[in-house]
């Protein structure tokens, strides 16, 4: 068999059905469910008198909308809408039969923090949600994408997808990070490089010295970013750290399974001499620490540098750059250090685990906030949990920060967490769309220890400064 | 889903990049349940006020496209969330047709579900329909799905590609779930299959 890239083999594994033309029939091992692209796609299935296919294989916890203060297990604190809708969520998983983490449920959270966390999402599988962010999954060399609300209702119905195969490509982190650079300035460095439509048509595999050093939890960071750089998914070949953050997970293999499984994920990686139709190298000891400036996840520059003129680019791109320094309230040349912060808001399902907390928290000891407002949104109750246990939640508290329960939060502000008009934020989340938080909000991307670290200065700083002796 | 066969109409010119799905439809409409109703809402925060009025230079307010189905919008169209709420927002407002040098795959695809149909085209030609479209509401588009053409007001035509299952299904309005559960035999051998080979799962 000629060369196969780690794409190709988890493609062929799953190909129920090839037509003349190369549309196939994919197979889903896991299909993750929430409440906002999820309910016409149920009531699609009611309507054809349709069942779940796999029950067992779909998995669905609210997170979008659901309130992130205490007490929010009383109804009256979500707006009747939004309640509505967790409601249908409710409703359709009892119906249905499937898995659910109820906001009662000290499991509940982001789908995509809690997928890896209970052990459903597992090597060589394909992982869908009605979510551009599950790409996340391809963290543990699964092949994750999101889908619309009529594929939620296609692969509930059949436990498929009817798809064309993507292009591979390959983006190579060589080297070692510098001190204060992670698995966040990697991902945005990624699409600064590439463009937002850069990875359009492709599945990306990430790979290099850089990628393996990164823990589970980084990976999951630079897989999840995959579709700001327009693939739709984006891939990391297991190794030991995969297995290892698996092994003991509630829905993990166990037993003889565990070593069945394990013979399988030993085989998952792409063969000496494979095709990529794309290939983008970075050296690791280039990366800087990173923040956005603009209005698109591609605007990203080194925290060392000056907002740029429009006219420098070229195309459609001068007039978008124009209307987002315009919407951002910026004028080119000001340095990016000089830009004052409102708001820092750590969380989403780029940034919200165990690790990403740990990452500020260490920026944040003994130190206090000078912004107006911040706040931590732990990716799932367990993460909470145990950043509670670590000490980390009285770190924040001690700085400032509201310490919140877990959902998406502030990343789409479609539940109470929004910013103001003209209000500019410090965000560890995956979007600065205008609006993206909140209508005339404005947001910089950046990791969450360079979130901390703008928090305790009140503008834009770079980490490294506040860093110490561990630079 | 409806069908897409022929289309003449008005094309609202939209040259923005990256126009993206939160811009399509801000995150606030996202909570219903239902598919329609979405159009008053299609791009809400660049079409209207903080207070509900509409912004005058706004495209689609202008009295020329206020019946546009046609857009013809910059690169990389649709970026961002895979919110299918994007494509019902526009059919709902009577948009069947955008035509760009690029989308976003995710949005691309849930077009094609909901019998809209998106057009890749070189970046000459989309500038040269851009400009049609600059004319207003006498200058009509035709889109022609069978014959894989845009023609513009002046008679120049450009041909795009399109998938061949993708333009079957739109062209019948066919619905894919029962495509697939036709297969529903080939689904029962995968599964037994996979059962043995990967157990775990």
């Amino acid at each position: 068999m000629a060369p196969r890239t780690l794409y190709d083999k988890i493609w062929d594994d799953h190909v129920v059905h090839q037509a003349e033309d190369g549309t196939c029939l994919l197979y889903i091992d896991r299909h993750l469910v929430h409440e906002v692209t999820s309910p016409q796609a149920f009531e699609g299935l009611r309507m054809a008198g349709r069942k779940v296919r796999a029950p067992e294989k779909t998995i669905a916890v609210p997170d979008h909308n659901v309130p992130t203060t205490l007490g929010r297990e009383n109804p009256d604190q979500m707006p009747e809408e939004s309640r509505i809708q967790v409601a249908a969520l409710d409703k359709n998983a009892k119906d249905f039969g499937i898995n659910y983490y109820p906001v009662t449920d000290i499991r509940q959270g982001i789908v995509h923090i809690v997928g890896p966390e209970q052990g459903w999402t597992l090597p060589g599988m394909t992982v869908v949600c009605g979510d551009s962010h599950t790409a996340t999954h391809g963290a543990f060399g699964a092949l994750a994408h999101g889908i619309g609300t009529s594929e939620v209702e296609h692969v509930l119905a059949t436990q498929t997808l009817i798809q064309k195969k993507s292009k591979n490509m390959k983006v190579e982190i060589t080297g070692s990070l510098r001190p204060g650079v992670t698995a966040k300035d990697i991902t945005l460095s990624i699409i600064g490089h590439t463009g937002t439509a850069g990875g359009t048509g492709y599945v990306i595999e990430y790979c290099g010295q850089a990628i393996r050093e990164l823990s589970m939890e980084g990976r999951m960071t630079v897989c999840n970013m995959a579709i700001e750089g327009g693939a739709r998914a984006g891939l990391i070949a297991p190794d030991e750290k995969t297995f290892e953050y698996i092994k003991g997970r509630p829905h993990a293999p166990k037993g003889a399974k565990w070593e069945a499984a394990l013979a399988y994920w030993k085989t998952l990686y792409t063969d000496e001499g494979a095709h990529f139709d794309k290939v983008v190298t970075i050296r690791g000891e280039d990366i800087a620490p990173v923040v956005t400036w603009g209005t698109s996840p591609e605007d990203v520059l080194p925290i060392t540098g000056v907002v740029p003129d429009p006219e420098s680019f070229t195309g459609g791109k001068v007039e978008a750059a124009r209307r987002s320094l315009d919407y951002m309230g910026l004028k080119p040349g000001m340095k990016l250090t000089d830009i004052e912060i409102d708001t820092v808001f750590i969380g989403s399902c780029t940034n919200g685990r165990i690790e990403d907390l740990r990452a500020a928290a260490e920026i944040l000891k003994g130190r206090k906030i000078k912004v107006k407002r911040a706040m931590v949104v732990p990716g799932s109750g367990l993460v909470r949990a145990q950043a509670e246990e670590e000490g980390l939640a009285q770190i924040f508290i001690d700085a400032g920060f509201e310490w919140r329960l877990a959902g998406c939060s502030m990343c789409l502000a479609m539940n109470p967490d929004q910013l103001a008009p003209g209000e500019r934020c410090a965000a560890t989340s995956n979007r600065n769309f205008e609006g993206r938080q909140g209508r005339g909000g404005r947001t910089h991307l950046m990791s969450p220890a360079m979130a901390a670290a703008a928090a305790v200065t009140g503008r834009l700083t770079n980490v490294r400064e506040l860093m110490g002796e561990m630079v | 889903m409806d069908k897409f066969t022929t289309l003449t109409g008005i094309a609202a010119p939209m040259p923005l990049v990256n126009i993206d799905t939160d811009m399509i439809i801000p995150k606030q409409f996202l909570k219903t349940i239902q598919r329609s109703g979405l159009g008053k809402n299609l791009f809400d925060e660049m079409r209207y006020t903080p207070d509900g009025k509409e912004i005058p230079d706004f495209v689609l307010n202008q009295p020329a496209y206020r019946k546009a189905q046609i857009l013809v919008a910059g690169d990389n169209f649709g970026c961002g969330s895979s919110r299918e709420h994007a494509p019902w927002a526009l059919l709902d407002f009577g948009i069947r047709c955008v035509i760009s040098t690029s989308f976003a795959d995710i949005f691309y695809n849930n077009c094609f579900k909901n019998g809209i149909l998106p057009v890749v085209l070189p970046p000459e030609a989309v500038a040269h329909l851009m400009e049609d479209a600059r004319k207003g509401e006498n200058a009509r588009i035709t889109v022609d799905l069978e014959a894989q053409t845009v023609t513009a007001s002046d008679g120049t035509t450009f041909h795009f590609d399109v998938d061949p299952f993708k333009k079957h299904c739109l062209l019948n309005g066919l619905d894919d779930i029962g495509l697939t559960l036709e297969k529903a035999a080939a689904i029962d051998a995968y599964e037994a299959k996979a059962a043995t080979l990967r157990p775990w799962v």
